[in-house]
């Protein structure tokens, strides 16, 4: 057992696994992390379990004293890290002693990094899930995140297997890429012109300043719609793109609301998801349209890449 | 022209791992029975990859893994239960009574209802407490109640620019619905009370008071009474 201390949260620390997606008929979005693909190779880093929950950083990362050796491994963006003033690199895993501080700066990529640590974060089980929904204050630690003069338990696994690793396997090349999200045309795509559609699909947008974990905002081409119709409130999924009636889109994250009522055009494919989670506010992005079979080829793809990947001694 | 209600139900894949039904245009009950049979048929049936099920006012929102079950093969499993849903009986409701305390700093635009719709602020309180609603579904946030059927003198369109924080169990008017915010969100519908009651509480196995079908009356409760049940 070993404590894990937050000296200096960053700009937004969470707690979080791979979410809780069985309650959306309670109104409960799934949450999770933003981007679960690199959460899951992280935790292959340190020996855990794919799911288990990490610290998902954003932007700028924080500043961690651990009161035992351990093991851990960063991934996703790269925010500079160093360990007692010394740089580690990111997909690695690496080994912290005792008393040592790691401290994680400002991102110079993508909008988020995990810290992923061998053994298991003590934090309690809410809905089958360890990880946080801001929105609703649930999970993680205390439904928030993190501030300086936190600490956690963590319950050691295998503390004695530890070998300095890197991945092997072209996973991490994929994870990075973020200029294109792929789209399957969503529910109230037929409410747009063919012109419509050609529009949103060639033109760039920027992600907004004003996005998190319950949607992304974006600036650039308004798209209109062409039929008027009163839509009555559905369900919503994971990154569906609505257009608002300003003609403006917003694709729905983690913590979406679980119903809503403005027309969605198109939704991010699976397979794409996790490079959500790597936008940064003013990052440049477009969208591509492909079929539902094309997408589950990418999903297929992905999978494999994620399951081939194995561990390469360093 | 063939009749548009010839059209449903409806399947259409709203991504590649989400499939959306839809019985029919607008809120009605008639296509609020057919959502909570076939959720009822989803939970008693499940279909292999299913994930979540996000029923809403006339349409049913279910999530699978691709992988799992290829969309194909997850939509004729759910077609086939679409076609034994006249076969499904659901429970009778439970009837639920919740107490707010209207107006004052719990209920800011109860002055806002009763102007728009030409009558006196207790003349509000007396309608949206005499009315029994339908909780159609859960939705938007955790267990925020959707109830339509409220009496058309109490409508009133949503505020322009939504708050940026609605406080949590804020009770709520907006167009012809009335609803609960359990947590403190973003929120346009206009307040017009509060509830000592949780609606929310995620250590619970029922992690939601109310649930799709419930019968809703609300009970008009002074400030004192709102204190003393708060307490509880």
């Amino acid at each position: 057992m070993s404590t894990l201390r937050i000296l200096s949260p960053g700009f937004q620390t969470t707690v979080q696994d791979l979410g809780r997606p069985r309650y959306t008929h309670l109104g409960i979005s799934p949450s999770g992390a933003a981007d679960p693909v690199s959460l899951r190779l992280g935790n292959l880093l340190v020996g855990n379990p794919q799911g288990a929950a990490a610290l998902e950083m954003t932007l700028v990362g924080g500043m961690f004293e651990f009161s035992e050796d351990s093991v851990v491994a960063l991934t996703g963006s790269d925010f500079g890290a160093t360990l007692n003033g010394s740089p580690v690199l990111v997909w690695r895993s690496f080994a912290v002693r005792k008393g040592e501080i790691l401290q994680c700066g400002a991102t110079k990529n993508g909008a988020r990094c995990y810290l992923c640590i061998q053994g298991a974060l003590d934090v309690p089980l809410v809905l089958g899930s360890l990880s946080t929904h801001l929105m609703t204050q649930v999970g993680g630690l205390n439904g928030r995140s993190l501030q300086a003069g936190d600490q956690f338990t963590v319950h050691e696994n295998q503390p004695d297997a530890f070998r300095h690793h890197a991945l092997d396997g072209g996973a991490v090349i994929q994870v990075l890429k973020r200029d294109t999200m792929r789209v399957t045309r969503g529910p109230q795509a037929e409410l747009f012109s063919d012109e419509a559609i050609h529009a949103f699909s060639s033109s760039p947008y920027r992600v907004s300043e004003d996005s998190n974990r319950m949607g992304l905002r974006l600036t650039g081409h308004l798209t209109k719609k062409t039929r008027t119709t009163d839509m009555v409130t559905e369900g919503v999924p994971l990154g569906a793109v609505q257009i608002s009636h300003d003609g403006e889109p917003i694709i729905l994250f983690v913590e979406h609301q679980t119903t809503g009522g403005y027309p969605k055009i198109a939704n991010v494919i699976s397979a794409d998801l996790h490079r959500l989670g790597q936008l940064r506010p003013r990052d440049e992005i477009r969208f591509e349209f492909v079929t539902v079979d094309q997408a589950l080829q990418s999903l297929n793809d992905l999978e494999l890449l994620i399951s081939s990947t194995s561990l390469k001694p360093l | 022209m063939l009749s548009k209600e010839l059209w449903y139900p409806r399947f259409q894949l709203a991504s590649d791992r989400s499939l959306l039904v839809t019985f029919g245009a607008g809120i009605s009950r008639r296509h609020h029975l057919d959502v909570r049979r076939l959720v009822a048929l989803l939970e008693s049936q499940p279909i292999p990859g299913i994930h979540a099920i996000h029923p809403a006012y006339s349409s049913v929102l279910v999530s699978f893994n691709p992988r799992e079950n290829p969309p194909p093969e997850f939509e004729a499993g759910i077609r086939d239960l679409v076609q034994q849903i006249d076969s499904v009986r659901v429970p009778e409701p439970r009837r639920i009574e919740i107490p707010v305390c209207y107006g004052g700093k719990l209920g800011p635009d109860l002055d806002d209802v009763a102007l728009h719709n030409h009558v006196t602020t207790d003349e509000v309180v007396r309608r949206h407490s005499s009315t029994e609603y339908l909780v159609y579904f859960l939705g938007f946030s955790p267990g925020f109640p959707y109830m339509g059927d409220m009496p058309k003198e109490l409508a009133i369109p949503r505020l322009g620019t939504p708050r940026r924080v609605v406080p949590a169990c804020s009770v709520a008017i907006g167009g012809r619905q009335t609803g609960i915010y359990p947590v403190a969100s973003p929120g346009g519908w206009r307040i017009i009370g509060r509830t000592p009651l949780r609606l929310f509480r995620p250590e619970e196995a029922e992690p939601t008071l109310l649930c799709m079908g419930d019968l809703v009356r609300f009970k008009a409760i002074n400030i004192d009474e709102f204190q003393n049940l708060k307490r509880l």
